[in-house]
């Protein structure tokens, strides 16, 4: 019989056991900690976890950093961001780590980015795409790595532009990322095009579209082409409610993120041809470094890389550059490091601007086919981020101060 | 006109795929009395075992077919397991409690998907003879989707002979009706109860499994498809199976037109349609009246709760010092997970306010929470005010939104009445999303942090305990004092509360105004200890996690919530910091202490020394 006391005691138990300080481990290595959506997008996030372990398993096997091994801590932040500044403060406050990394969520890296701006450490954002987290609400502390939802739609614009296609209908999930690429789309595609009108707009709400609905809403509008933000779930039932209904035929589509292989995989033999997308065809890069990575990644994990792989893999490698760069694991030697850092990435060398602390790493722009049943990018181009963002004056302007 | 009609029928798709769903729900708990939270994952398991049985089944339509209905009959089969190893050991549980059980089934089968099928979305065959379109005054239509229009009429006429024409169904419905006398005729309540559960849950996965030509199979399709399966379920009138159907169609309706109108709807629709229908028809569109007084089933199960003893209190002054003196033990960051365990204490506690004393359910106390945490961020943001006086803004936006949903609420009772209070959250949820000048939208509020020494982990913690002590107490004295014996009379007897001089809504809607405030102070609270806010705060999850630390801690008792926040809140940060199936692990250590402990672990405790000191 369980009696009152011994509950007592377990839940006591319970809050001593989650609370007591770890035995503190001799910090012979350099502690990294990492913060990401495991539970919550397994899909996306254990590509980049992948990644993440083969740069550092790589780095570590050429003798670390600084003479030191990196060890990375990886936290689960479910998707909140309340949980992610839990699992922040206790990598910075226990675990005594020399920097932050990851996130996938918009609004998880904001929360986490004005943690480390207010606990005064250094957060690699990897994969958010808003573009808060270098302009309206960037900080001292706070880099990102993945091109922006900005950039993305600005490459778009340039292949838009020279469609034919005057009359636009746009769908996009109603957040701040849908709403942030249509509006950023919308400016640049009517800056080049003045003849372009804007007929239709659709906000599905995120992983629920009703794509029979959605578009026959479209569809009434009569548009020559489509800006589509959706993805997963919301993509894959537009693009087969579409083709069912020819709605997308004689139409031009461009599309944001479309091709990449964690959107496009799940499509299979009905990915939607002729789309111009963003993306990352890893099947057809010839470079040296970067058929050395999809090898490796291969040998390792036994899967075909994403992009979250490369974007896990090039974390890692700007972290260690930037440790060796400033010499020391101390927070302001870190942020002046990664000001106008260069390394050297499987895609080529990518450099964190010191006027917004975005870096250079850009996209894979292309049209989609169908290669053996499986959706491909074809006649890919790759648009050196660089390129599409605002010049260092106007993006440092668009700034709080720091 | 074309293109108005092609909407019209895909409403009518969209309607069909949610009748489908809701249709199950709604049979479950008409009989059980069960809000199975679990309905969205037995949808999400015969999407996953159909989507894995067509490619054995022998291709073309036959093997389509087979592999949707055994989906269903695999997943009926689940159902009887829970039913059987789960459900059955508390019927007789306080009302709701079978929530928290149901809650437990969600996380494990949201981690088993996982590791049993793997991450990625998996996309279904078409349905073969169904894959084109036809053409409806002159537009393409897709065959599949009039299908499920004429399937989802089909099924409802069938449940309807069902219930009409057997003698299952006519004890079916008498059960709906009065649960008691059936079991009183001398009814096999067991096997009732199993053979809906299996007829429930088999609806569900049959469900999932028609959405395969529709939509990709993936893992987050139960968190979905279950908010919108309880709000037709609801707004058609529980137990009601046309009402459902009307429901659906409704739903489905309003969409495929109101994003013709505003495209920006698709967030709250639903939840906008519901509190319309429950403000106008409080018992939804064909349900009738609940013949019992709201909180029947709570007050026999209520133990009358007595003033804390001479040795609590002497065990609370301990546990006081024992807090009072936790920074000179612990390090930084568990002064943090402490501090969130005390915000997470007084939200419980506030909600508790309603269900134990008040006999009122919310599903949506994240609103007053949310509004707390909006309140204190926009004014210490926005207008630079100082901490103190940002909390008390957060308060009284929590205060008076509370007051406002009051006004609706108090005429409501049992499931209606949290339905509504979800609506409400709901909306609240979409204005903070939507607002982007004012709320930032779902980037949130940064910068919210404490100044000076408040900042420090134990100036903060010190602070927490203080304000989330001083509040806790309040409440418990709340429940002991003048007003709160007059709600526990409302929430045992109230039409004898009425003829004894006491005004029921009034006492209600104050316990609305009051709790609101409590959730308001943890939500100011928290957006200072988080630096930040987003809508989330407002959010389903949110108000789930007040409603499972009050139930895990006991519904009938005063330090119920305090210590179900604690074991729940410690837990989560626990394994979340150890392994990525923590959902796994937190699933089934509720159902495990469910099954244990149907009082809740507070209840539970009294029980046992109050059965101790029975004995001589």
């Amino acid at each position: 019989m369980v009696r009152p006391v011994i509950l007592a005691l377990g839940v006591v138990a319970l809050l001593a056991g989650g609370l007591a300080p770890a035995p503190a481990s001799a910090q012979s290595t350099i502690r990294i900690g990492e913060i990401n959506s495991y539970s919550g997008i397994p899909a996306f996030t254990l590509p980049y976890r992948y990644g993440a372990q083969l740069a550092v398993e790589e780095i570590n096997a050429s003798g670390g950093v600084l003479g030191r091994k990196l060890e990375v801590l990886f936290r689960d932040d479910a998707g909140k961001p309340g949980d992610a500044v839990t699992a922040a403060n206790n990598l910075v406050a226990r675990e005594g780590v020399a920097l932050l990394a990851g996130t996938f969520y918009s609004h998880v890296g904001l929360a986490v980015s004005d943690f480390a701006n207010q606990r005064k450490v250094l957060f690699v954002a990897a994969e958010p795409l808003t573009d808060a987290l270098i302009w309206e609400k960037g900080n001292r502390y706070t880099f990102r790595l993945r091109p922006g939802t900005y950039m993305q739609a600005a490459m778009l614009v340039e292949e838009a532009a020279k469609l034919p296609a005057k009359r636009w209908a746009t769908v996009a999930p109603n957040y701040e990322y849908g709403q942030a690429a249509v509006a950023a789309f919308k400016k640049l595609l009517s800056e080049k095009r003045p003849d372009v009108e804007w007929v239709a707009e659709q906000w599905p709400a995120l992983g629920k579209i009703d794509a029979g609905a959605t578009i026959q809403a479209l569809a009434r509008a009569k548009p020559e082409a489509i800006f589509n933000v959706t993805f997963g779930g919301d993509l894959a039932r537009l693009v087969r409610e579409g083709q069912t209904v020819g709605f997308f035929t004689g139409k031009s589509v461009v599309s944001l993120l479309s091709g990449e292989p964690e959107y496009l995989d799940p499509l299979g033999a009905e990915a939607p041809e002729g789309w111009i997308v963003t993306g990352y065809p890893w099947y057809s890069i010839d470079t040296p470094e970067h058929r050395r990575f999809v090898t490796a990644y291969r040998e390792r994990f036994g899967d075909t890389p994403r992009l979250g792989s490369l974007v896990g893999y090039n974390t890692f490698l700007a972290i260690a550059a930037a440790l060796r760069k400033a010499g020391s694991t101390d927070t302001d030697a870190l942020v002046a490091a990664m000001k106008g850092l260069t390394f050297q990435s499987p895609i080529g060398p990518i450099t964190f601007r010191a006027s917004d602390h975005q870096s250079t790493m850009g996209a894979f722009v292309g049209r989609l086919a169908i290669r053996d049943g499986k959706g491909v990018m074809v006649d890919w181009r790759y648009a050196d981020g660089a390129r599409y963002l605002p010049d260092e004056r106007a993006a440092a302007a668009m700034r709080p101060a720091d | 006109m074309g293109s108005y009609v092609v909407q019209f029928l895909n409403g009518l798709a969209t309607a069909s795929s949610l009748f489908l769903v809701a249709a199950g729900l709604s049979i479950i708990f008409g009989v059980t009395r069960i809000v199975n939270f679990a309905h969205g994952a037995f949808y999400m398991l015969g999407a996953y075992v159909a989507v894995s049985l067509v490619p054995h089944t022998g291709g073309g339509a036959v093997g389509f077919w087979t592999a949707v209905l055994a989906a269903a009959l695999v997943v009926g089969a689940l159902g009887v397991v829970m039913e059987r190893l789960l459900l059955r050991r508390v019927y007789r549980a306080p009302e709701l409690f079978q929530l928290l059980a149901t809650f437990g089934v969600v996380l494990v089968v949201q981690d088993a998907v996982l590791l049993l099928f793997g991450p990625e979305e998996r996309l279904g065959p078409r349905a073969p003879g169904l894959e084109g379109a036809v053409s409806v005054l002159g537009r393409a239509f897709p065959a599949y989707s009039l299908f499920l229009i004429v399937l989802g009429f089909a099924v409802a006429a069938a449940l309807a002979f069902l219930f009409r024409r057997t003698r299952w169904g006519v004890l079916v419905r008498a059960a709906t009706e009065d649960r008691e006398t059936v079991a009183a005729l001398g009814v096999n309540e067991a096997w009732l109860f199993t053979s809906v559960v299996a007829l429930g849950t088999a609806l569900a996965g049959l469900g999932g499994a028609l959405q395969l030509p529709r939509e990709p199979v993936h893992p987050a399709m139960d968190v979905q498809v279950i908010a919108e399966a309880f709000v037709v379920v609801v707004v058609g009138g529980l137990g009601s199976l046309w009402g459902a159907y009307l429901a659906s169609i409704l739903i489905g309706e309003l969409h495929a037109f109101g994003i013709l109108v505003f495209p920006e709807i698709t967030l709250v629709l639903v939840f906008l349609v519901m509190a319309v229908v429950l403000v106008v028809r409080p018992s939804g569109l064909l349900g009738r009246p609940e013949t019992a007084a709201p909180g029947r089933a709570a007050a026999l199960a209520a133990p009358l709760l007595m003033p804390p003893s001479r040795r609590t209190l002497a065990v609370e002054v301990g546990l006081a010092a024992l807090l009072a003196a936790a920074p000179l033990a612990l390090d930084a960051y568990a002064l943090g997970v402490l501090s969130e365990v005390l915000v997470y204490a007084l939200f419980a506690a506030s909600l508790h306010l309603l269900m134990g004393p008040g006999g009122l359910v919310s599903f949506g106390h994240a609103a007053y929470f949310g509004l707390g945490a909006y309140g204190a961020a926009l004014t210490a943001t926005r207008l630079g005010v100082p901490m103190p006086v940002a909390l008390v803004a957060g308060v009284t936006l929590a205060f008076a939104g509370a007051l406002l949903f009051g006004r609706f609420a108090v005429g409501l009772g049992g499931v209606y009445l949290a339905m509504l209070s979800l609506a409400f959250a709901q909306i609240a949820y979409a204005v903070a999303f939507q607002w982007v000048p004012v709320t930032g939208g779902d980037n949130g509020i940064l910068g919210v942090w404490p100044p000076g020494w408040v900042a420090t982990p134990a100036g903060f913690y010190y602070v927490a305990l203080a304000l989330c002590g001083g509040a806790v107490l309040f409440f418990r004295r709340v429940v002991f004092a003048p007003f709160g014996y007059a709600l526990r009379a409302a929430r045992d007897a109230a039409a004898r509360a009425e003829a004894s001089g006491i005004d029921v809504r009034r006492q209600r809607a104050l316990a609305f105004a009051l709790a609101g405030a409590g959730a308001g102070l943890a939500g100011a609270l928290y957006a200072f200890l988080k630096g930040s806010v987003f809508p989330e705060s407002l959010g389903i999850a949110t108000s789930l996690d007040a409603l499972v630390m009050v139930l895990l801690g006991g519904v009938h008792t005063v330090a119920g919530p305090v210590v179900g926040a604690a074991v729940y809140k410690t837990l989560q940060v626990i394994l979340a910091t150890y392994t990525d199936y923590w959902r796994l692990v937190v699933g089934a250590t509720l159902v495990a202490l469910v099954v244990a402990f149907p009082q809740g672990l507070v209840g539970f405790a009294v029980g046992r020394l109050r059965a101790g000191k029975a004995r001589p």
